[in-house]
């Protein structure tokens, strides 16, 4: 087979499998330094159970995220050479800073924050929860700043063939950046937050009333019905400013063939690329022209004023469709759970029994906006710069077919058993309740006092 | 040879990259050694192994990400050309990588019964991990030939390096260990250091009679005077060493760091000597570090980054270490 369509696939099954854990760790961070602070203020030890409970949990998915990122570093030269090559004066600054600032950081107090609660002052511990969380955020400051410029570049020149810097301010504020960041951190946000929220709901099926549980159930719940609204807001300003920058993905995302006034909103359809026309079409008259200008006789872009040189529309049409479906899912899920929380202080048991598939939704909705954005850059790696086709690598097809199905392999079972043990964590801390043994109590001398025992 | 930015810069960040390769071998080393000795080692001895690395493993493995990083932003041909040569051994590194660094928390978190699954694992991707550096190493040495000769080397230098990173785990052992497990460590460490000193002496044959240009740099006078110390001092090192393991553990576990201490330096000497043997090549014999260079402005703005952040990433990663110093105990959540 084609080695370009297969280390595509690769790279593609590399990053997916890799933003998965990132997108939980980012948020998570924060989400424990919250746990963390509220035990400080009220010394109640079900906090500190929930921080534990979730420690657990954000030690795996650290553990995944780096060594799945360490492909990712090495993907680079294995599979798409001309990528450095053309861009690397760009690419290389942005990388080795996020090096520098984020995974030493993230990596030498994730010893403390796990391991060394008995072992530094409270305040240590704090801090060192402090930076980890402020290194994942850090660290996709710096990969989101770098995607971002590949999707809208700015603040560089081409000489030779090869970019060089000029402005690293424009380079790292590229246009499309502060959305995306915004919108990946509370992506993450939310991914977090269904988690919690939905194994806590598991915990709570299988009987679990313990303080712990709701606590954590309260802040998953809560954090997802205040962050949804957001994130739809966030994405929309995300999508005008693909529109102003990126018009031909905006085309494809909207299935619009034609640039005109009074573009239908297709909700549903089969977009045929071959006929260059849309089947089975479902659509809200006038209603693209309205979300993206405000207007029904604002105009939308089309793909036909992109010949061979869009992206193939049935993916990142799905794709987006999906993000969206997912995010108005989360919306009214989040906000009746919180209705329920707020008002009966229960959770009815049907509304429990569909959070429990609702915890990987936040993945769900990622990848779908991920691939959405990212195929919606093809056929370019680099706007306007370089193409895919240009960048893979001299490596014959079989070496890439074959490292490409034990990766698949791998990470199929990777999944299921880390899906396995967030579900076994659950179900042991149902099971210990309020029990579960604290920290500090069982043999050494505490360096600070576990409050309430 | 004149000093100015666009011939010092890939000078410098040949000499960051060199410097991370080594903190990486060295630190990783113990990491991946314990993996291999995993396959050696009673159940409860391997909890307490486990713990004698935990908190570090991490940290450890970001300087591999910062070596490859290095080559990737500073010498972005060279990363192209090294890699996709070695495309399926830097694969099967990946693969030993993910397997090894999953398995310390699953072990962990799976049900009980589970457990002894992910301790194979453990050993699995240490050792896959290892064996596949070694062959990088080796292939590279060779020039990245890849015929079946290389390959045949290739293979000794995996078996070799696999020992000498199990060496440095049961220094490492000695260090953070006590009773049964720290003796059975010395015995260890024993063997494991006979294979270690083979492969250096093959590495070290090997690669001047690879390439005539190698030779020519070493076999010369007045070079061979100034060269000397590298392979005398290794040398002492190892047989002092060898000698050492009939000794400890001491009373009062005296020098329970210095079995870790001499090795470091053994991998520092022979990484020397590597250096010597490449300069100024990053792809052996075909890119100089000038000709794989980014743009000199890039490497300034990487280099600034560098000289703040480097020496606080030394500190804090120092500081790490002392919270955690002393005999391993059980690692728990707290």
């Amino acid at each position: 087979m084609d080695p370009l369509i297969l280390s595509r696939i690769q790279f593609g099954a590399n990053i997916s499998f890799h933003i998965l854990f990132p997108a939980i760790t980012i948020a998570l961070g924060w989400v424990l330094l919250f746990f963390k602070l509220r035990y400080n203020a009220t010394g109640d030890s079900a906090w500190m159970r929930a921080y534990f409970t979730w420690v657990k949990v954000f030690a795996l998915s650290f553990a995944m995220g780096v060594v799945s990122g360490v492909t990712m570093s090495f993907q680079f030269g294995t599979n798409w050479p001309g990528y450095m090559e053309t861009v690397g004066n760009i690419a290389g600054p942005l990388l080795a800073y996020e090096i520098l600032t984020a995974f030493f950081l993230e990596a030498a107090f994730l010893g403390i924050m796990l391991f060394g609660f008995r072992r530094v002052s409270n305040r240590i511990h704090t801090l060192a929860t402090v930076l980890v969380a402020g290194g994942t955020t850090v660290s996709a400051f710096w990969i989101i700043a770098l995607n971002s410029w590949m999707q809208t570049p700015a603040g560089f020149e081409m000489r030779d063939g090869v970019a060089h810097a000029v402005d690293w301010w424009a380079i790292v504020f590229n246009p499309s950046m502060p959305y995306r960041l915004v919108h990946m951190l509370l992506a993450s946000g939310l991914t977090v937050s269904f988690l919690i929220a939905g194994l806590s709901a598991l915990r709570y099926l299988y009987g679990d009333r313990s303080e712990s549980m709701w606590k954590a159930l309260r802040t998953g719940v809560f954090t997802a019905a205040i962050l949804i609204p957001i994130q739809i807001f966030a994405g929309d300003q995300h999508g005008l400013n693909t529109l102003e920058h990126q018009p031909q993905k905006i085309a494809a995302m909207e299935a619009n063939w034609n640039t005109g006034p009074n573009v239908p909103l297709v909700l549903f359809a089969w977009p045929d690329e071959a006929a260059r026309e849309n089947r089975f079409e479902l659509a809200i008259p006038d209603g693209a022209s309205v979300v993206l200008r405000h207007s029904s006789s604002g105009v939308v872009p089309g793909l036909n004023d992109y010949p061979g040189n869009h992206p193939p529309v049935f993916p990142v049409f799905w794709g987006f469709r999906i993000m969206v479906g997912t995010g108005v899912l989360m919306l009214i899920v989040s906000w009746s759970a919180a209705f329920f929380l707020k008002r009966r202080h229960s959770l009815p048991k049907p509304l429990a029994l569909l959070m429990v598939p609702m915890t990987i939704s936040g993945w769900v909705a990622t990848l779908a906006g991920w691939y959405t954005t990212e195929i919606g850059r093809q056929p370019w790696l680099v706007t306007g710069v370089l193409k895919t086709a240009d960048a893979v690598g001299p490596v014959a097809g079989s070496h890439v077919a074959l490292t490409l199905a034990v990766y698949l392999i791998l990470y199929v079972l990777l999944l299921i058993a880390y899906l396995g043990v967030l579900v076994h964590l659950a179900l042991k801390a149902a099971k210990d309740g309020d029990a579960s043994p604290l920290p500090g109590v069982m043999n050494a001398a505490l360096s600070q006092p576990a409050a309430g025992e | 040879m004149s000093f100015d930015w666009p011939t010092l810069l890939p000078l410098i960040f040949a000499g960051l990259m060199g410097l991370a390769i080594l903190i990486y071998v060295i630190l990783d080393g113990f990491d991946l050694g314990i993996g291999i000795l995993f396959a050696a080692a009673e159940d409860a001895e391997q909890d307490t192994m486990i713990a004698a690395i935990g908190p570090f493993w991490d940290a450890n493995e970001t300087w591999l990400v910062l070596a490859v990083g290095l080559l990737l932003v500073a010498f972005p041909l060279a990363h192209g050309t090294i890699l996709t040569a070695l495309y399926i051994p830097a694969f099967l590194l990946l693969v030993g990588l993910i397997l090894r660094g999953v398995a310390f928390d699953f072990r962990a978190k799976v049900p009980a019964g589970r457990k002894h699954r992910w301790n194979r694992i453990f050993f699995l991707g240490s050792i896959i991990a290892s064996l596949a550096q070694g062959y990088m190493l080796g292939v590279y040495v060779l020039g990245l030939d890849v015929g079946l000769g290389g390959m045949a080397f290739g293979a000794l230098v995996a078996l070799c390096l696999a020992a000498a990173y199990a060496a440095m785990g049961a220094a490492w052992l000695i260090y953070k260990t006590e009773g049964e497990l720290q003796r059975k460590a010395v015995r260890w460490l024993r063997t494991a250091l006979v294979l270690a000193a083979l492969g250096m002496v093959a590495v070290s044959l090997a690669t001047p009679f690879a390439s005539p240009r190698i030779f020519d740099k070493w076999f010369v006078w007045p070079q061979m005077l100034y060269l000397s110390p590298l392979p005398i001092l290794s040398a002492l090192l190892f047989v002092w060493l060898w000698r050492q393991t009939f000794h400890l553990p001491r009373p009062d576990d005296r020098h329970a760091l210095t079995p870790f201490l001499s090795l470091a330096a053994i991998f520092a000497l022979g990484f020397a000597g590597l250096a010597w043997s490449f300069y100024p090549f990053v792809v052996p014999d075909k890119l100089t570090i000038w000709q794989a260079a980014s743009a000199p402005e890039s490497l300034a703005i990487i280099l600034a980054g560098t000289v703040v952040v480097l020496p606080i990433i030394i500190f804090y990663s120092f500081y790490a270490y002392r919270v955690f110093g002393g005999k391993a105990t059980d690692l728990t959540y707290d």
